[in-house]
């Protein structure tokens, strides 16, 4: 069955689209000719500190003066569509941006009626996302007596309040403790299983961006230095078999070679292989049962976000962006 | 959504006309604003002497009441320029300490707290915000400056018919057009001091050294370099410049009303120049 043309159109479009995208302040250039095309429900921004990531974010919103080039948010011109992409989105900023003397729930409201929400349903659903933030008891405090991990949740409740199709966060779980921040990861995952918005996220927190993400656009000195799509990646990774065995069998290898495996003994009872397409694992475990070898070891090799993220680093942002430039 | 089912529900309902939400910063900000007794007390002094001057319009027509209270007609002062120009100075003062009161309390605290990112991250601009943060100011400052004084013009011409009303119509262009001068050039200087300090009690230190502090620094430059274009940088002599032009009184002023003109213009372009670089959703760190 297929979907209606709206969903249709949701799954071809780009949520954000890089049309080299050049920003500067003054002389110094913070953002230097982005190309990319984001479709993923879950994006995460990446880079070290001063990458220019929350510039980007910055510059999507329009508050930054563009130098070059342009940048597409479902399809709208952020030189022209500021509005209208504005309208859509939903921005948890990173820095302390609430007003102390505002109590929750009156702040949250002020919001949504700024996002164009009538006065009463504005309050309702003020109400309905400080609860689902997990602040329903603490609504009618004053802003200024949350804790750190309050406000966070509060910011990401004033984003939400509107009910956009992007969600901007940038550095949520910044200064959190643990609890408080596998909470709001959480929370992220649940927002994005509902599978009614996107979600940009950015972090230096390679962790978060790994256990929320689908796709990842890593950042340095403003450049785009690596954009991968993180779902791709691992599926990739699963022909990569890491094998422990507990005996040595010197033919074991071989017949794993049989089956179609690239196999090569790297120590003790220990094997990598590559597995062919469409390959059941089933058949290593019937090798070993047949050689009586207990199996004590089997497991996918993983590229984790952060060897992603370490190789990208290694790299010139010149250089790496000519690779990408050819390949595309 | 229940308290009991905390999952994300997206909004699908009606919006508002984009025109009109810089009026909701206004609302909030009143609400803000009157949870403060000191300000609703200030704001009720502000009307003892408009009320003065309808009772004094009263008596001036009311024979037996001035009688009773063994008085002359003629010892009650005329209801002229002259009347509404005081007017205008009693209550443009009242409108300076107000200004103090109020105006530092509504940018400051939103670009100290950065929440202006919060703000304009929304279909919300940089105008509609100043403009809905001014709206606050001008309509506080009317309440107590023009729209009680065209009251007093209204009860005196009920009082005296066409009679008075023909030969004094300028009067009313007068009455509206002197304060809305002033609460223009007042909120403009309270919302850009306010937005360059970023701190409340700065921001209200600021607005009342302009004045009295530029009102002596005028004085001072006059006396020693023997000069009257000191009284450039006193925004009182300004608008009092402005105001005897519009009310027609005789006061000897230190300026010309083209100066007048010229300084406010150049003190409103200052305002926005200075709101324009202030009121941005991010800030560069340099």
């Amino acid at each position: 069955m297929g979907g209606t043309p709206a969903q249709e159109i949701d799954v071809v479009q780009a949520v954000v689209e890089l049309a080299g995208l050049s920003v500067r302040f003054g002389k110094r250039e913070i953002l230097t000719d982005l190309r990319a095309a984001l479709s993923g429900r879950t994006l995460g921004l990446l880079g070290p500190n001063g990458a220019g990531k929350s510039t980007l974010i910055q510059t999507l919103l329009g508050f930054c003066p563009i130098a070059g080039g342009t940048a597409r948010v479902f399809g709208h011109d952020i030189r022209q569509h500021l509005r209208s992409i504005r309208a859509q989105i939903g921005y948890m900023p990173e820095n302390d941006a609430l007003v102390a003397d505002m109590s929750a729930v009156t702040f949250v409201r002020m919001l949504g009626e700024l996002s164009g929400l009538p006065a009463r349903a504005a309050l309702e659903r003020a109400h309905e996302v400080l609860f689902y933030v997990g602040l329903g008891e603490a609504r009618y405090r004053k802003l200024g007596t949350y804790s750190l991990g309050m406000k966070q949740m509060a910011k990401l409740a004033q984003a939400l309040v509107h009910g956009p199709r992007l969600l901007i966060l940038d550095e949520p779980t910044n200064g959190l403790d643990p609890s408080a921040r596998q909470r709001m990861l959480r929370l992220i995952r649940d927002i994005r299983d509902s599978g009614h918005m996107h979600i940009l996220l950015c972090s230096h927190l390679l962790r978060d961006v790994e256990e929320t993400c689908e796709e990842v656009l890593i950042l340095k000195q403003g450049r785009i230095v690596h954009h991968a799509n993180l779902e791709k990646e691992r599926s990739a990774n699963k022909r990569f078999v890491e094998l422990e065995t507990s005996g040595d069998e010197g033919d074991f290898a071989q017949a794993l070679a049989q089956l179609g495996c690239a196999c090569t003994a790297v120590g003790a009872g220990r094997y990598k292989m590559v597995l062919p397409e469409d390959f059941d694992l089933r058949a290593v475990y019937r090798v070993a049962a047949e050689r009586d070898l207990p199996l004590r070891r089997l497991s996918y090799r993983r590229d984790t976000l952060e060897d992603i993220f370490l190789k990208a680093m290694e790299g010139d942002p010149k250089r790496d962006e000519l690779r990408l430039g050819s390949q595309i | 959504m229940a308290v009991y089912k905390q999952t994300y529900k997206d909004y699908g309902g009606p919006r508002t006309a984009a025109w009109s939400r810089f009026l909701i910063l206004m609302r909030y900000s009143y609400a803000r604003l009157f949870q403060s007794r000191f300000l609703v007390l200030f704001l009720a002094l502000c009307f003892f002497y408009p009320l003065g001057c309808a009772t004094l319009i009263y008596l001036s027509h009311n024979s037996p009441a001035l009688a009773m209270l063994k008085l002359q007609s003629n010892a009650l002062p005329a209801i002229d320029g002259t009347f509404f120009y005081v007017f205008c100075v009693v209550q443009g003062v009242l409108a300076l300490l107000l200004t103090t009161l109020v105006g530092p309390n509504l940018v400051a605290p939103d670009l100290a707290n950065g929440g202006l990112a919060l703000y304009l991250s929304r279909p919300f601009s940089r105008t509609e915000y100043v403009a809905g943060k001014m709206t606050v100011l001008l309509v506080l400052l009317s309440g107590i400056t023009w729209v009680p004084g065209l009251l007093l013009y209204a009860i005196q011409a009920s009082c005296t018919g066409w009679t008075w009303i023909k030969p004094n119509l300028w009067l009313a262009r007068s009455i509206v057009l002197g304060p809305v001068i002033w609460i223009l050039i007042l909120s403009l200087i309270a919302l850009a001091l306010s937005a360059w300090v970023k701190w409340r009690i700065a921001a209200g230190a600021c607005i009342l050294g302009l004045h009295f502090v530029g009102a002596g620094f005028a004085e001072a430059i006059n006396e020693i370099l023997r000069t009257r274009r000191g009284s450039l940088i006193n925004l009182g002599e300004v608008i009092h410049t402005i105001w005897g032009s519009l009310f027609d009184t005789s006061r000897a002023t230190d300026l010309s009303v083209m100066q007048a003109w010229i300084v406010l213009g150049v003190t409103c372009a200052l305002c926005l120049g200075l709101l324009a670089r202030r009121i941005r959703g991010f800030e560069v760190v340099k």
